[in-house]
């Protein structure tokens, strides 16, 4: 965040002793803004002065970082209410709670199913972000937060309430920086207390806004500085709003107390109304969501929603350039080009897949723009579809020679006839839609 | 410890649009839908008012669409009878009211031809007593054909037709106008044409006040990141004063769920992915639920596991009252 040269003024001594080899402080302040001196270069600012400084000068939500060394979850540093102002920059994660009524071995079984619930997905892959373990209510809090720390692939977060149990449970795993989940009015002074000796992250959460912002100041006080703010989800409108004051406050009013990123516990009736409110939660604010289920069913429409809100969205959407096999094909299968925009790509494959007539969809690479887009920017021409064509090695799948084109672009018919192997082109429609009853004809 | 303010200072209002006339109104309808009127973003009620709550319109069609069998099976043997389906709709489902797709018209479907059609809008009216929104099949040419007698079908019901496009807002506009109907403005995935469109229907002499907008809808992971941002730029534009932005938004995410794979293919070829029967609905509930917070104000949806989820959601989200 930038000051300007009155905040920094204001942390000068304001002796104008010249030492510096400016007239004034406010002119030493002025270039000190523009990024022209140091503060160094003052050699009477306070210690004070200096922490006042770069405190003013921290980004307005504090980067969050949970997890051992090379496998580190990071949260916060978000700088927009929507994503079109800029965009989203650190992708949710998803927590699933392991309840401590269970048994050691169920616990293990547990982190393993974590362990296994990764999805590929549009070349992505998709996986839970932590293991929660619940330590309150063990027999042997360190023991279970030790059997957690070995057993799971992903960062921690240890669930607890008294300092005692806790406090044995994070010193048994601190070399892996889990999350302590959560300080409230009842406890901050000592949780506080315990995060910042081991220098581990801590969720905090009020029973109001309000509250949450003495006792994130609280903990600042003890230390610890690497906070989470923890919602409940009890009345998931209060929730929604608490969440966009809380990023509000931090972003618009660089409201420090709050300048924190966010996580909501969900507390639903049944998975499938966990699963919708943990995504609606991802998308307005929760960097974590700590839920019960792990149901594939359950958990991967939260991760694609994930997905979809955090993509760049000043970068347009690509497909892997390459070709793509819809069903069951053979050598027979009509063979068909589009671009690598991702949106042409999904419409063009549903349409294709709704026809039911399995086929080879080879896509070209056009920097992510569709195919009028492509066409007009020169980035799509007769040339480049028949050098994908050769360099994914089409004709080794089909024996037929047929390919259809995008109807948008009739005029590459004939110099890909002339210039390739592909001798019967075929102009396709001109909207996706009518793949269909484009195909099933054909095949007739 | 004292918050700053941070309320938002919106300066205009989402126009309402109210679906359905009863007798009184010159209609039939038991009751009437009405969508929009807010002064915030979706459940933003410390800053500014809600009116109404979003809706959800059952997904009913006079031919069963081209669904996977997941999805036909759980609305049963009375997808075969739009009026017996939308009844389901209404008295099972609880749906708020009824969206009707003509897909039995599109020439690659069955050719339906619009007099047909017209008859299924009359069944359909008379079988349900909520407001309807009525669709053609997306092929310009043939709901050039369909939509006119559908709307004559169902004169003065204060139906919202959809949908009004670049290529077509000529007959829809006429037919709307003398049928006193509402337009459903159409455009795909593009909020400058968006815009555009609502331009041509006010030139056109349609009051931007009847105009339910329609960004298009895309199934969650298949483009769903350009329609989320496209609902909420455009509906922070309505209240800031854009008034050619200022309408309600409908999302058809029935129409698209169900043609995408992770809502059609079952765990033998997904493994791992978990049951295409709870998979399936999961989707369409969360793609609804997402574009919620976005700004939807009517939802279409078929799945009547995932239309009772987001009835939920809708509750849990509005409930909490004002700070």
């Amino acid at each position: 965040m930038a000051l300007t040269g009155m905040q920094i003024y204001k942390s000068l001594p304001k002796t104008n002793c010249k030492e510096c080899g400016l007239p004034t402080c406010m002119a030493f302040a002025m270039q000190v803004a523009a990024k022209q001196r140091a503060l160094a270069d003052c050699p009477h600012i306070s210690e004070e002065g200096k922490e006042a400084l770069s405190e003013a000068s921290a980004p307005p939500m504090r980067l969050i970082k949970i997890g051992a060394e090379g496998k580190q979850f990071e949260l916060g540093q978000e700088t927009v209410m929507f994503r079109h102002e800029e965009k989203f920059h650190r992708p949710s994660g998803i927590a699933v709670r392991i309840a401590s009524s269970l048994s050691d071995q169920e616990v293990q079984a547990r982190l393993d199913e974590i362990n296994s619930r990764v999805f590929l997905r549009v070349g992505a892959t998709l996986k839970i972000a932590f293991s929660a373990v619940e330590i309150e209510g063990c027999d042997d809090p360190a023991g279970r937060a030790k059997l957690a720390a070995d057993k799971s692939d992903v960062p921690l977060i240890l669930i607890g309430k008294t300092p005692g149990a806790m406090k044995s449970a994070v010193e048994a795993v601190k070399t892996q920086k889990p999350l302590i989940y959560k300080a409230d009015a009842s406890n901050i002074e000592d949780f506080a207390e315990i995060a910042a000796s081991i220098k581990t992250p801590l969720a905090v959460g009020g029973s109001g806004i309000e509250e949450l912002a003495d006792l994130t100041r609280k903990a600042k006080a003890k230390g610890a500085e690497d906070l989470i703010l923890s919602f409940d989800s009890k009345h998931m409108g209060e929730t929604i709003r608490a969440l966009t004051i809380a990023r509000r406050s931090a972003l618009k009013k660089q409201f420090r107390p709050l300048g924190y990123p966010a996580m909501v516990e969900i507390d639903s009736e049944s998975l499938e109304n966990e699963s919708i409110s943990a995504s609606i939660f991802t998308a307005k604010y929760a960097g974590i969501v700590l839920i019960n289920g792990m149901e594939p069913w359950e958990v991967l429409p939260i991760m694609v929603a994930i997905q979809d809100v955090y993509t760049d969205p000043q970068v347009p959407n690509t497909v892997e350039a390459k070709l793509y096999e819809i069903g069951s094909t053979d050598e027979n299968s009509p063979v068909m080009f589009t671009t690598n925009f991702s949106l042409t790509y999904f419409s063009v494959e549903g349409e294709v897949e709704r026809s039911r007539v399995p086929s080879y969809i080879c896509v070209v690479d056009t920097e992510g723009l569709g195919v009028l887009n492509a066409y007009a920017g020169d980035k799509i021409s007769a040339e480049t579809v028949v050098k994908t064509l050769q360099e994914q090695k089409v004709s080794e799948k089909v024996k037929h020679r047929k390919l259809i084109i995008p109807g948008l672009l009739p005029i590459f018919r004939a110099e890909i006839e002339d210039t390739s192997e592909w001798k019967e082109v075929i102009i396709g429609p001109e909207n996706a839609r009518e793949i269909p009853a484009f195909l099933t004809g054909l095949a007739k | 410890m004292e918050l700053p303010d941070v309320k938002e200072k919106w300066t205009a209002q989402i126009n309402q649009v109210t679906i359905g006339a009863t007798k009184d109104q010159g209609g039939t309808r038991a009751r009437t839908v009405t969508v929009g009127g807010q002064t915030t973003m979706p459940f933003l009620t410390f800053e500014g008012e809600l009116p109404f709550k979003p809706v959800i319109a059952g997904y009913v069609a006079d031919t069963p669409p081209g669904w996977p069998e997941v999805l036909i099976n759980a609305i049963g043997k009375e997808i075969n009878s739009p009026e017996e389906w939308a009844q389901k709709c209404v008295e099972e489902y609880g749906v708020d009211l009824i969206s009707l797709k003509m897909v039995g018209a599109d020439p690659a479907v069955k050719d339906a031809s619009p007099a047909d059609c017209a008859r299924v809008v009359e069944d359909v009216l008379k079988a349900v007593d909520v407001p309807l929104i009525i669709w053609g099949c997306g092929d310009d040419e043939k709901d050039n054909h369909v939509l006119p007698e559908c709307s004559q079908a169902a004169k003065g019901e204060n139906c919202l037709i959809g949908s009004a496009k670049e290529s077509n807002y000529m007959t829809i506009v006429a037919i709307c106008k003398a049928d006193k109907h509402k337009i459903i403005s159409e455009a795909p995935v593009d909020i400058n044409i968006g815009k555009q469109v609502n331009i041509l229907l006010q030139d056109a002499g349609f009051d931007l006040k009847d105009v339910v907008m329609f960004q298009t809808t895309a199934a969650l992971g298949y483009g769903f990141d350009y329609v989320y941002t496209i609902l909420e730029r455009a509906r922070i534009a309505g209240l800031k004063g854009d008034k050619l932005m200022a309408s309600p938004q409908i999302c058809d995410v029935g129409g698209e769920v169900w043609r995408i794979k992770e809502a059609v293919v079952d765990e033998d070829v997904l493994t791992g992915w978990g049951k295409l029967e709870k998979r399936g609905p999961m989707w369409e509930a969360v793609c609804a639920g997402v574009y919620l917070q976005a700004g939807a104000d009517i939802l279409i949806m078929a799945h009547p596991e995932a239309i009772k989820n987001i009835q939920m959601t809708i509750d849990q989200f509005l409930k909490g009252g004002k700070e």
